[in-house]
Parts: structure tokens; sequence; C-alpha cells
């Protein structure tokens, strides 16, 4: 059999899934994966813990220092594909160095959005934080006496502010948003979390943006300024589409299906540039997350590697926590609510129509996953004991064959 | 593989795999005075409402979701046991979000804990299963 040629542009979650799932699949393809950065394979979000020191170099690498080597891939790295081509089927490299491919994955993930705010030229100390070359960097700068202005209080942002505040004299957190992790929060969760991150130290200006920067000095749209010495932008990130226009259909990310495949013949997408079908409501939309983009990049992988797998489960999914305080949050916010708020915590379940849509947890996050695993299945809520399951997730709601086949293995 | 399979009907709730289950790796000889004064955090952890009562751990699934979630790469498949390597885990929970079992729990020390078969002991049979006195909780292979 002919040895097939597999390209793997982006060495985050996707990628490497899809190198895992390959190399399960086919022993003997030429695996090539390429990435702009020039590091090992490390895991993105811990960039913040990186700065927290809560991890290192070493250990934030995402896989082994032997990956690349035992799953016999060429790691072409600090290397930028500039161009696909689909006809001849090869990429061209920044060096005009070409790969030809047989199978092509563009996980290309996505980049931090600078807005075109007036004056941001005159800024000296600005910094995005997506990546691990941006965290040193930043890092770099830190001190004592900096005061630091972060627009955006997403995730990106305040991680960031959680990763440097006792690293700095002082933290204002912008956002056009009237509420904090406006994207995984509604107002009465994001109120706990503010309060929590306020007792800390941070401070917030929300329903504001910047109008202007003169300097070290930012003008509000309410008219008032903030001077600061740093400045973080973190107010959302656009997926990198651009190799596949003209090339593959793009909405807002690169349209993919359930098999991971573009409009285009053999190529594949995953992770963070690509949009797809999020199961809690139906629509198709960017779900930058982690556990996706593995998942992307796995089915993508076993699809390249001449398998038959579907990824159709895709759904918002955020784990996060600040100053030990976790969040976990899942789905969307819609339909009727249940409620609880006993011992200092915030439960808030969305449901209708027989299924659960979404839920956001705060402070007791036991079992999160029973109820992940109720969007995600889309479970007929009239299936198991929703009551109970409500109060606290468990296997108990379950029906007592639905427990014999999960705790007596035949679901594995 | 052999996994820890649980038979519900056999569950007296008495607890037992969750104290065996938490002194399993203390390197002490009596459990009781490992145990002493001390609050537990076992990876094994008894589900019970009335008369029903049943022991939850790790299924070490064949397509597990926490691993594939797992942002840090601290979880991994070794042999097919699902393990957690504390020291690359930084806490972020995303497993707990991803398990459909509920079957990892976390202690004061903000890493993850979960179940691992008891690989890392001697006799490599799971402290609970060989503590449960009532046979509700197996080692054995299965389909």
């Amino acid at each position: 059999m002919r040895v097939v040629k597999y390209v793997i542009i982006g060495n985050s979650a996707a990628g490497i899934g899809a190198v895992e799932k390959i190399r399960q699949l086919d022993k003997s393809g030429e695996i090539t994966i390429i990435s702009s950065e020039p590091h090992h394979t490390y895991s993105r979000p811990l960039i913040s813990y990186l700065l927290q020191g809560k991890t290192d170099k070493q250990r934030m690498k995402y896989r082994d220092d032997d990956f690349y080597k035992r799953n016999k891939c060429t790691f072409l790295a600090g290397k930028t594909v500039t161009r696909i081509c689909p006809d001849n089927k090869y990429v061209e490299l920044d060096d005009k160095k070409t790969i030809p491919y047989d199978k092509l994955l563009v996980a290309a993930g996505s980049s931090a959005f600078v807005p075109p705010i007036e004056g941001l030229d005159t800024v000296k100390d600005k910094f995005t934080f997506m990546s691990l070359d941006d965290a040193r960097k930043l890092q770099a700068s830190l001190g004592k006496e900096k005061k630091v202005l972060i627009l955006g209080a997403g995730l990106i942002g305040l991680k960031c502010a959680e990763g440097i505040l006792d690293k700095v004299k002082e933290i204002t957190v912008v956002d056009l948003a009237p509420r904090i992790l406006s994207s995984i929060l509604d107002d009465e969760g994001a109120r706990i979390v503010q309060d929590h991150l306020e007792r800390k130290g941070m401070k917030f200006i929300l329903s504001s943006g910047v109008k202007t920067f003169d300097g070290n000095t930012a003008i509000l749209d309410n008219g008032a300024s903030v001077d600061f010495d740093i400045l973080v932008i973190a107010v959302g990130v656009r997926p990198n589409t651009k190799l596949l226009a003209g090339i593959a259909d793009i909405d807002k990310g690169i349209i993919i299906n359930d098999r991971c495949e573009t409009s285009a013949k053999d190529i594949y997408a995953a992770g963070d540039c690509t949009q797809s079908v999020d199961v809690s409501t139906g629509q198709s939309k960017i779900m930058a997350l982690l556990p996706n983009a593995y998942m992307q990049g796995e089915c993508a992988g076993a699809n390249m590697a001449g398998a038959d797998m579907s990824f159709a489960k895709a759904i918002p999914m955020n784990a996060i926590g600040f100053f030990g305080l976790h969040i976990i949050t899942a789905g969307s916010y819609y339909g009727d609510v249940y409620t609880d708020k006993k011992d200092g915590g915030y439960k808030k379940l969305f449901y209708g129509s027989d299924r659960l849509n979404g839920y956001i947890l705060i402070k007791n996050v036991d079992k999160a996953g029973i109820y992940t695993s109720l969007i995600r299945e889309r479970t007929p809520l009239s299936s198991i004991d929703f009551s109970l399951i409500c109060e606290r997730p468990g296997l108990m709601a379950f029906t007592k064959e639905e427990r014999v086949r999960k705790l007596g293995g035949a679901d594995l | 593989m052999k996994r820890v399979y649980v038979n519900e009907k056999w569950c007296l709730a008495c607890h037992l795999c969750e104290y065996y289950c938490a002194f399993a790796g203390t390197g002490e000889k009596d459990m009781a005075r490992a145990l002493k004064g001390i609050r537990i955090n076992p990876r094994i952890k008894i589900e019970e409402k009335d008369d029903i009562s049943f022991a939850v751990s790790c299924r070490h699934c064949k397509e597990p979701l926490c691993v594939k979630g797992c942002i840090t790469g601290a979880l991994t498949v070794s042999d097919g046991v699902v393990t957690i390597n504390s020291d690359k885990c930084i806490g972020c929970f995303t497993c707990i979000l991803c398990c459909p079992y509920g079957a990892i729990s976390y202690a004061d020390d903000k890493t993850v804990l979960k179940c691992e078969l008891c690989i890392r002991t001697a006799d490599r049979t799971p402290a609970c299963v060989k503590g449960c006195p009532n046979g509700a909780i197996v080692f054995e292979e299965r389909g």
C-alpha cells in the first residue's frame, strides 16, 4: 500500500489529537506537523499559571518530550504555512519550501483580536495574551510598581489578571459588557465572581470601552481616564481562517461537518479556527475550547487515516477558577431555570422540551460532568429522576437498568 | 482488561471501600490508626438514597473524555488505566466538567483525584475490591 502523506498545520490540542489518532490507525504514513511557534507542544491555557509560578516550561508541555519521535512525525517548528495549493496538493512555507500532502488538516487556532482604538500606537508596553511568547514578554515587563490595564473581562483577560495580580501594583479591567465573563456567566453569577475578584484587589470598570489612548492614559467613552504602565488586550479572539480563504467555505470560522471535513477535498479542519454545530442549540458557531479542539482533531485524524469517525457532540463548556473559586459551565442558557444558592454556592440549570440545555456551577462543582453528559447526549429528562439530579448530580438519578449498564461496564 | 465493576444489589452502604481506598498507598500498617482524625479523600465514593447504594469510581473508559479534555496532558492512558500525573495537574477541573460518571474528585491540594486501579501499590488488586465485605465491588475482565 502506498504511504499516505499527512500534513497538519498547528501544534496544539487539535493537531496533537490528529497525530495521536492517525498513528493509532496508520503505523506507516508520513506525518508532518507544522507550527509557527518554535516550541514543543504546550498547553496554551497554562500561560497564566506560568506567570503565577504554578507551572513551568517543562511541566506545561502538552505531551512528553519524546512525543514527535514516538509518533514518528516530522515536526517543523517555527515554520509558517503561507499558502495551500489544493490543486497540486501541497503547502508552501515562509521559507518557500513546499510540502506535499494527501490529507491536510488545518488546525491553525485563533489569534488575539486587537481593536483599532485611536492612539493605540502611542502605548509603549502593550501585550496580547495567547501564546507562551506573549506571556514571557508580559512577564519581562511586570513590576511591583506597575499599574496594569486589561481590556476585556473574559476568560483570557481574567486569567491573565489572576496570574499577575501579586506581581504588580494594581490591575484595572475594562469591558464593554455590563458583567464579567459575559460569555459563560449570567448577571448574578458574574456578580459573585466579580465580588470575589474585587476582594482579591482587582478593579473593574464595566459597560465601558476605551475611546482613545494617549501614551500611558486611556480615555474611556464615559470621559473618565485611567493611567497605566502596562496594557493587556484581551477583548477576544479571531479564528485563523485565511489559509483556506477561497479554498473552502468559511463563515466566522472554517465550516466543518461532523467528520471534520471542510468543503475542500482532502482538507480537514479542527479546533479554534473552525465553527461547527453546538448540539445544545443546533446552531453552528465557534466553540474555541480545548476539549472540543482535541476531539475534533482526533476525529479529523481518524477520517484522514481512512476510518469513519464522527464528532457531533460539541457544546460550549468551560472549567475555570480564580483564587480557589471554581466555576464550571456548559451548554446554552435558555428555557426554564432551576436555581440553588445554598452553602454560598451558585447553581443554575437551564432546561426545556425534556432536555437540559445548559448549566452554571460556582463553588460546588462536584460531579459537574453528569450535567454535561445530559446536555451532550440530549438525554430525555423524563427518563431520569430530574428533581433529584437538580438537587445533586449523581448516577442515582438514572434508572436501575441504566446504572447497571454504567457501573457494570456495558457503556465502556 | 480487568476493571472495577459494581453490583448495587450487594452494596451495604458500609463505606468501607472509601476507607480502604484512602488507606491504600499510605504505607501504614493499621488502617484505623492511619485514618484516625483525618478527613479522607477516597477515589471511590458511595452514592446512597433510601435503600439503594452503590460505589462509583473511574470506569477507565475506552474513549475517556477526561483524557481527551485534559488541558495539561496530566491525564493519560497507560495500559488501559487512566492515570493522573499530579505534578502536571493544575486543578483546572476540566476533567470534572467532562466525566459523565462524576468519578473525578478533588482534595485540598487542588490537584484532582481519581482511581488508578491501585497500579502503584504492591499487589495490584484494588483495595476497594479487597476490602468490600460483601462482594459488591469486583475486579474482573468483562466483554
